[in-house]
């Protein structure tokens, strides 16, 4: 790419704007799928008679419950992440490109 | 050693109730599995497999001619395709057997294993893929030498590809010989031969269409097995997981320990140093990586995460069911066990074939041998299916990085860098049937573990830092990838597993069973710190290009269009 078009596209306020948006989208994504995972681990290596502990009256404990949870949670993230993507940040992207090229 | 004969495979043939007898044999030898009589059910459905893979391979082969086609596909692959695809790669023999055996035998711990492969994935989404593919062309190193000096940087990735495909490539060979040798009556040699020269042919022949097709096809194929098995689990159940849980409880000889977190995760350091290892390890993984160039734009590599991760999470539900439905099929009926001295039946360890066989037992329970046959069969294509895609990545690592780059210094025509690919890959597989046979004795199951710390302390950290922080030099990326390369691999041999369960020493001098806390910290301070120390010329060029780089990776705009021809 030459010098000058980067720069062009670095100091677009659409980019930034662009770049803004979704980094502070991603990562707060993956903050929560860290504290969801990480939460989960630590209960495991801390908290293992919570985990053991019966919901609803069977046999079936908090830490299936939690655990099923956490394979939802990643799923039901990416979801939530590739919507937005494929929507909002592409067409940012594209009128970007426009406006450059 | 037990030998188990099971009913005649014609009987098997023609759909008959399998019926389990025990004979002894002696004489066993350390590491030997139970050898079955020949299984000719699973033998003519995998037979099928490799007619129809190869039939694929045939077209693929016809279709494959520049280096694009060859090592991605020529980006034709959907995102719902690749999204399979990557599913399949990570639905290895080990996870499906391993992951369900573990259940089987301790419930709940099972659990932790498949959460820990999971959440790697929106992470990838969320910070790599994306910019992996504005970045890169074929190869991950595409992208870390994006700005920073090629020849090094793709000695490095090279070196962290070849070590984990080589970790992970000979635990594979020694599962798929003793798998075989167990499922199918298949000498262990002749099974690692076949494993070998197969995935000689996907891979020379087809390159990356192959290899994403015969995924594709695999994955299919387990999902719809391991979902028939679940049903037939649940069915008895009325779909009332609690009921099962509660038969489980009660038959299981741990009782309702097997609902808690039991021993597999002793301490909080070990536990965490698990899940880096786990999630940020998948990150790293060289032949995941490569199927991100596969596809034809970056919405499509979304939506393939996006696909993978439910196909991934729906797997790993399906096991956690089958496993606890082994627990309830199998603990209840003593043909699945030999007994111990005195008659005494151990529940758990005296299962046929060790826990990890509790998945291929339950098969045969819920649906009589010939589907039995099918589950073999397709566990085996699984294994072929893992290896071929390591054995491409290997050999791309060899022939895109160090011969275009290093070697030829950029100046290598595609048409040769391509053969040097493909004559990588046969060299790549004869190695493997080598180290296979070498290894057949050997205590292999740390090794998946050790690609994984490898790919998460090495690979990941050097992958990460080039493309998120402006201030990462060569020498840093050289110095922490190594130092995170190196610290994994010393820490993996001074650990139990393989200083005292496999060099026999006796105490372990690294006291966790994982280091990735440990040598991911080493990585990444290290390209930090020597990146920081860095006031070269060179280093302030890198610096400056970061800008250009930044651009491109967040939108794309000035790559070319590599992916399609």
């Amino acid at each position: 790419m030459a010098e000058d078009a980067h720069l062009r596209v670095l100091n677009s306020p659409r980019f930034q704007e662009l770049v803004r948006r979704r980094s502070g989208f991603a990562w707060t994504l993956s903050a929560i799928m860290l504290v969801i995972y990480f939460g989960f681990i630590l209960l495991v290596a801390f908290a293992k008679p919570l985990l053991g502990m019966k919901v609803g009256g069977g046999v079936t404990s908090l830490g299936i419950v939690l655990g099923l949870f956490v394979i939802v949670a990643a799923f039901v993230l990416t979801g939530v992440y590739v919507r937005r993507a494929n929507s909002e940040f592409d067409a940012l992207t594209d009128r970007l490109k426009e406006e450059v090229q | 050693m037990r030998r188990i004969l099971w009913v005649s495979a014609l009987a098997a043939l023609a759909g008959t109730a399998a019926h389990v007898g025990l004979a002894h044999a002696a004489g066993a030898l350390e590491g030997q599995v139970d050898r079955q009589a020949l299984n000719l059910a699973a033998i003519v459905m995998f037979f099928l497999f490799v007619i129809g893979t190869l039939g694929i391979t045939y077209r693929a082969a016809m279709q494959t001619r520049s280096a694009a086609d060859f090592y991605a596909a020529g980006g034709g692959i959907t995102g719902f395709q690749n999204g399979l695809a990557i599913a399949g790669d990570y639905m290895s023999a080990a996870s499906f057997l391993g992951i369900s055996g573990l259940v089987f035998a301790s419930g709940f711990d099972g659990l932790i294993y498949s959460i820990g492969f999971l959440v790697g994935w929106p992470v990838i989404l969320f910070l790599i893929a994306e910019r992996l593919r504005n970045l890169g062309k074929f190869t991950f190193a595409d992208v870390a030498s994006f700005r920073l000096e090629p020849t090094s940087i793709r000695i490095l990735s090279a070196t962290g590809t070849l070590v984990v495909v080589a970790f992970y490539l000979i635990a594979q060979m020694v599962g798929a010989g003793k798998l075989i040798e167990l499922l199918f009556g298949l000498q262990y040699l002749y099974a690692v031969v076949i494993v070998g020269v197969l995935m000689i042919v996907y891979v020379a022949f087809g390159g990356m269409k192959a290899t994403t097709w015969v995924q594709i096809i695999k994955a299919c194929l387990l999902l719809a097995g391991a979902s028939f098995m679940a049903i037939m689990v649940l069915v008895r159940y009325g779909f009332s997981p609690e009921a099962m849980f509660a038969d489980a409880v009660r038959i299981h000889p741990r009782g309702d320990a097997i609902m808690a977190p039991g021993a597999l995760v002793s301490d909080p350091v070990s536990a965490i140093s698990l899940g880096l290892a786990l999630m940020f390890g998948t990150a790293g993984l060289p032949h995941i990586l490569m199927r991100f160039f596969t596809v034809s734009d970056a919405q499509a590599a979304r939506k393939s995460v996006f696909y993978a991760t439910g196909f991934i999470a729906y797997f790993y539900i399906l096991t956690f069911i089958i496993g606890f439905g082994a627990i309830t099929f199998l603990m209840t009926d003593d043909s699945f066990y030999h007994a111990g001295p005195g008659g005494v039946i151990n529940r758990v360890g005296g299962l046929i074939g060790g826990t990890n066989m509790a998945a291929i037992h339950l098969a045969n329970a819920v649906g009589g041998s010939l589907f039995l046959g099918f589950i073999s069969a397709v566990a085996f294509a699984t294994i072929l299916a893992v290896v071929a895609g390591l054995t491409l990545a290997g050999a791309s690592a060899v022939s895109h990085d160090l011969y275009a780059e290093v070697i030829a210094r950029g100046r290598a025509n595609e048409q040769r860098e391509v053969r040097i690919s493909k004559m990588t890959a046969v060299v790549i597989g004869i190695v493997a049937i080598i180290l296979g046979y070498v290894f057949e004795n050997q205590n292999v199951a740390f090794m998946v573990g050790l690609a994984f710390a490898v790919a998460a302390s090495c690979n990941f950290p050097v992958l990460l830092m080039s493309v998120f922080w402006k201030g990462t030099t060569t020498r840093g990326s050289l110095i922490g990838g190594f130092l995170g390369l190196l610290s994994a691999v010393v820490m993996v041999v001074l650990s139990k597993a393989v200083w005292v369960q496999t060099l026999g020493f006796g105490e372990a001098l690294f006291p966790y069973d994982n280091p990735a806390l440990f040598s991911m910290t080493i990585a990444f301070v290290g390209i930090w710190l020597f990146s920081k120390m860095d006031s070269s010329a060179q280093a302030k060029s890198e610096q400056a290009s970061f800008d250009a780089q930044y651009v491109r990776s967040e939108t794309g705009i000035g790559a070319a269009s590599a992916h399609i021809h």
